[in-house]
């Protein structure tokens, strides 16, 4: 006699899925902002050498200079170890003002801290090497971090 | 002409287009954190003071040639040896400071033909133009290590009481720097000074002669 009758037992209501297309557009934002597509596309072989003493590096204050030989698309700048910078083949004396250009685009405060990330190719002469960093110390931007792999100590 | 409702478009499908874009981008997304070693290049000194004259014994010189070989101290080298020789040097502790101290945490065979103290203890390499680069970072980072090797023994020593369950007490300390780089630890930050003053980082690089 109870008014609160039982309709028929064990038949669950359907859950709703409605809110799933809500959920899963959340996620693909979330993954569409924190996609980051390659910023400058290489134009030399990028091949790093690998190293197990290294530091994070903070994105902030770093500008990145490439270093490497012209890739297959590229064959008609030669052979010779290029210098890349953003989107362009630079020549060393073009390394300091671009890096000091790079630096004052940065926000004030990080600009004493400003670091340079040399992304250099693992079969470049190491005399290309000390050419930018010679003209790096020109341009007094002293703090220097050879990107590499991290491997296993 | 009766005027039919328009029928409801059926958003069933949504959720799989949806998941298809979300895969996609969850496939391309790589969340890179970039890692390599940090290093200060020196500033261009062009005063005209004479340079400090170093002692011989405290200079450990190691050259890479062309053929990426190495020279260590006048001998010829392994790279697997490098990280061995140069702990040996920096901890050998022969002699005293500027201040007249001796290393008295330096556990190495105070050879007195060897340096005197970490303080003066300087490396100092030289690499060929045509040397490679994979070479040259692997020789960076064996000299690094040396210095990794050494302040992680004396973090050991000195604060393993505050970090009981870590195995590398200076990477602990270093990382949970890191973790506070908005509030400041001035404790923790004067322990890692003391470490790396006890094995300061003297690693000087000369230029590649021009030829």
């Amino acid at each position: 006699m109870s008014k609160f009758k039982k309709g028929k037992q064990g038949d669950l209501p359907a859950i709703s899925t409605a809110s799933l297309p809500d959920i899963v557009f959340m996620l693909l934002f979330f993954f569409m902002v924190a996609t980051v597509m390659r910023d400058s596309t290489l134009m030399i072989d990028n091949i790093l050498p690998s190293a197990d003493q290294v530091e994070k590096l903070k994105k902030d204050r770093t500008a990145f200079i490439y270093a490497g030989k012209p890739s297959a698309q590229y064959k008609q700048f030669g052979e010779e170890p290029r210098i890349q910078f953003n989107d362009a083949f630079i020549s060393v004396e073009e390394v300091k003002p671009s890096v000091l250009a790079a630096q004052a685009e940065l926000i004030e405060e990080l600009q004493p801290k400003f670091v340079v990330g040399l992304k250099i190719d693992k079969d470049t002469h190491a005399g290309l090497v000390s050419d930018i960093k010679q003209e790096l110390r020109k341009a007094n931007t002293l703090k220097v971090m050879y990107i590499a792999n991290a491997r296993a100590e | 002409m009766a005027k039919r409702a328009a029928p409801e478009v059926n958003a069933g499908s949504m959720a799989d287009i949806a998941f298809l874009l979300l895969i996609f981008f969850l496939v391309t997304t790589t969340i890179e954190k970039d890692k390599g070693l940090l290093r200060s290049l020196p500033p261009i000194d062009d005063s005209e003071v004479e340079p400090p004259i170093i002692k011989q014994k405290n200079l450990f010189t190691v050259l890479i040639n062309r053929n990426n070989q190495l020279l260590v101290e006048e001998d010829q080298m392994e790279l697997k040896n490098l990280r061995q020789a140069a702990i040996e040097f920096l901890d050998n502790g022969g002699g005293t400071n500027a201040e007249g101290q001796s290393c008295d945490y330096c556990k190495g065979k105070r050879d007195p033909s060897s340096s005197d103290h970490p303080d003066k203890a300087i490396i100092s390499m030289k690499h060929d133009r045509e040397t490679s680069y994979e070479q040259y970072m692997d020789v960076q980072n064996e000299l690094v290590a040396a210095y990794n090797h050494l302040r992680e023994r004396e973090a050991n020593r000195l604060f393993k009481r505050y970090y009981p369950d870590a195995d590398n007490v200076y990477k602990a300390m270093l990382e949970e720097k890191e973790k506070n780089q908005f509030s400041k630890d001035t404790v923790l930050n004067g322990r890692i000074d003391q470490i790396k003053k006890m094995y300061p980082m003297k690693l000087s690089e000369a230029e590649p002669d021009k030829n």
